[in-house]
């Protein structure tokens, strides 16, 4: 098995019409991915390379049957966007589009817990199942079915834990992007309960970074109920303090954030650390190992 | 976005939270025509940066001179100006390279019964805002949050809803606020909260709050920054932004769509995605080199972006050396490549540039690096293009 989504996972994008939409819902079709159609308002009735498109989501559930979807509408519409796909009862919702405003979130945030559906993101790459169904923006080809959970609060370094974990033969059950904004839809310890529970992964890979507390969190949880081998890598050990570096949610502020807490918390639990972004791969070898 | 306390308060005014009456100047003669025009009696002259400790904090070469300084006539207005303006002031949050005071606030003096402070941001971890108030104003927040942590009162709010009248009641409580002072907190603590979400803040800070002897809340400092992100609906915000406060070159990476933090080393980084750009600059750093910057080119960024990025990176005179980072997504090797060859022919590379690609179109791109007449130095990995950099860069 895997997380999340599967073979069986039939994805809608919102915001199809759109370039980026058009472009990724293309590439996430020729990965394998039951790509069904995608939503633009006003421009239902068209099609998108055989994607039906639909004005509403409710609409696009009741015709397709899609249970996940891919939103790429731009940032001042995201979290209606993602509302909509709450009340039409979309069970993953992965939201690519970078640069939501915080308090949007914080209303999306309160609905989409008290609802049935899981929010990814918003401003993350989005999640891959090798082999059966990608939603987003990574390149397919560097992931490899197989063993380890891998999940990041940045794209392009889980591009590079993934890379790394293919040329060790690990492979990957499915990947996260969870997202770099100050609230995302779902946290490291939402996915930890997921991964436990999944027969197929074997090892879990963390990818954090300065700012906020949430692998702070994530350690403590560790520490208590994951029995599976955790590898951590936290970007930002230089950074300087009161600069946001690039993600709205990486900076230090008031002290608090800092890698040395986070690298410190994580050993703390048992965790295996990778001194660097090149040591990734190695680090879940080492706590396979352990 | 950061904006001066003055404007703070101009927003304040707005949205009906008490503020002092107060006049910004840009020279000793305006400041003196402030001064008479509040009445003439006792002044404050606050330097307006965008920094806080600035009570505390003095000029360069002058430590007698103080950021914040309390006048009684207009000799003494007219000397803090003079002492301020055009001066550079250092508080502990300027770095010991300070900022240069361009204007100063005068605002008229009030008789204050208590310091409180307080504060609205998001807290990530309940993902929603919070209210922070605490008996203990006027000085540095986080030693509060350190040293006595039961000195802060935090109250969650929902940004539809605003702070309940119980909430209000609660803090007031634990503050020992009563009376017609309690009657003010019910209307400012609110407005706050209010101000925060309506305006899309990032951080909200006053302090102090102060509890005047005649018992009004007023906020003696407006300390706001706002979420970029959300700049698109407040459009009127935009033209308090004071670019003489931002690092030049941030701001043109700004105008290009890069995201783009200056540093003091020498190794230029140019990366695609914030956390692959960090862990680069550690990476530097763990094999004995010191980054001169962070700059993300974005997933989807065009030749122009990134010939505009390597520009920014040569503008900097301590730069020796570049690398450059890429693991493509939905950027393409092909478009760093055929930038990177472009922005050689029109401004040419005078430092080493040490190249690692990886992903999307990644041997059409090497092959286009192959087969330019720029002097690349590859790198297969992260850590070979760490090492040779160093080393390159000296």
């Amino acid at each position: 098995m895997s997380i999340l989504v599967d073979e069986n996972t039939k994805v809608i994008c919102q915001g199809i019409t759109g370039n980026a939409g058009t472009f990724h819902s293309l590439k996430c079709r020729e990965y394998g991915t039951a790509m069904v159609g995608g939503v633009t308002p006003g421009k239902g009735g068209q099609d998108v390379e055989g994607m039906p498109v639909f004005d509403t989501v409710e609409e696009a559930v009741s015709e397709t049957g899609a249970n996940a979807t891919m939103i790429f509408v731009p940032p001042p519409f995201t979290a209606d966007a993602i509302l909509e796909a709450v009340d039409a009862g979309i069970g993953v919702i992965a939201a690519i589009t970078e640069g939501v405003p915080v308090v949007d979130m914080v209303r999306v945030y309160e609905k989409v817990k008290a609802s049935d559906s899981i929010l990814i993101g918003p401003n993350c790459p989005g999640l891959i199942t090798p082999g059966s169904c990608k939603i987003g923006i990574m390149p397919g080809y560097i992931h490899n079915v197989g063993k380890v959970g891998v999940m990041s609060r940045s794209g392009t370094l889980t591009y590079e834990a993934v890379w790394q974990t293919s040329n060790l033969g690990l492979g990957q059950s499915t990947c996260v992007g969870l997202g770099g904004d100050p609230i995302v839809g779902t946290s490291f310890i939402d996915l930890f309960k997921l991964y436990e529970q999944d027969d197929q992964t074997e090892a879990i890979l963390m990818i954090g970074e300065i700012g906020g507390t949430a692998e702070e969190e994530a350690a403590a949880y560790v520490k208590e109920h994951v029995t599976k081998p955790v590898a951590a890598f936290i970007a930002g050990r230089t950074a300087p303090p009161g600069k946001r570096m690039g993600h709205a949610g990486a900076i230090i502020s008031g002290g608090k954030g800092t890698a040395t807490e986070k690298v410190a918390a994580l050993e703390d639990a048992g965790i295996v650390v990778a001194p660097t972004p090149a040591d990734m791969g190695d680090a879940v070898v080492k706590a396979m190992a352990k | 976005m950061k904006i001066h306390e003055y404007q703070g308060k101009e927003l304040f005014r707005q949205a009906g939270v008490p503020v002092l009456e107060g006049i910004v100047a840009s020279s000793a003669g305006e400041a003196v025509a402030a001064y008479e025009k509040l009445g003439g009696k006792i002044a404050v002259v606050k330097s307006q940066i965008h920094a806080g400790g600035r009570g505390k904090g003095t000029v360069k070469d002058n430590p007698d001179q103080r950021g914040v300084v309390v006048c009684k006539s207009a000799d003494e207005v007219k000397a803090a100006a003079e002492g301020l303006l055009g001066k550079t002031l250092v508080t502990i949050q300027t770095g010991e390279e300070g900022k240069t005071v361009n204007k100063v606030f005068v605002e008229a003096g009030c008789d204050i019964a208590r310091e409180l402070y307080l504060g609205v941001v998001l807290d990530r971890a309940a993902a929603k805002p919070v209210l922070m108030v605490s008996t203990e104003g006027g000085v540095e927040i986080e030693t509060v949050a350190e040293e006595t942590p039961e000195l802060i009162f935090k109250e969650h709010f929902d940004p539809a809803i605003g702070l309940e009248a119980f909430q209000v009641r609660k803090i007031c409580k634990k503050m020992g606020i009563s009376g017609a002072a309690a009657k003010a907190a019910f209307k400012f603590l609110p407005a706050m909260c209010r101000f925060f979400v309506d305006y899309d803040c990032e951080m909200a800070e006053v302090n102090p709050l102060v509890i005047t002897g005649d018992d009004q809340m007023i906020a003696l400092d407006a300390k706001i920054s706002f979420d970029g992100n959300a700049l698109f609906r407040h459009k009127n915000l935009l033209e308090y932004r004071d670019l003489t406060e931002e690092e030049p070159s941030e701001v043109r990476a700004n105008d290009a769509g890069l995201s783009y933090v200056k540093l003091d080393g020498n190794i230029g980084c140019l990366v695609n995605g914030a956390g692959l750009a960090m862990s680069t600059m550690d990476i530097i750093k763990y094999h004995g080199g010191e980054p001169a910057n962070f700059l993300d080119v974005g997933g989807s960024a065009s030749a122009e972006q990134v010939a505009e990025a390597f520009e920014i990176i040569l503008s900097d005179p301590n730069c020796k050396g570049i690398l450059v980072n890429i693991f493509g997504g939905i950027a393409r090797c092909t478009t760093i490549a055929g930038a990177l060859i472009e922005a050689s022919k029109k401004i040419g590379f005078d430092v080493p540039l040490v190249v690692r690609l990886e992903g999307t179109e990644v041997e059409e791109g090497r092959k286009m690096l192959e087969e330019s007449d720029v002097a690349v130095i590859n790198a297969v990995d992260i850590t070979d293009a760490a090492k040779k950099i160093v080393e390159a860069a000296g």
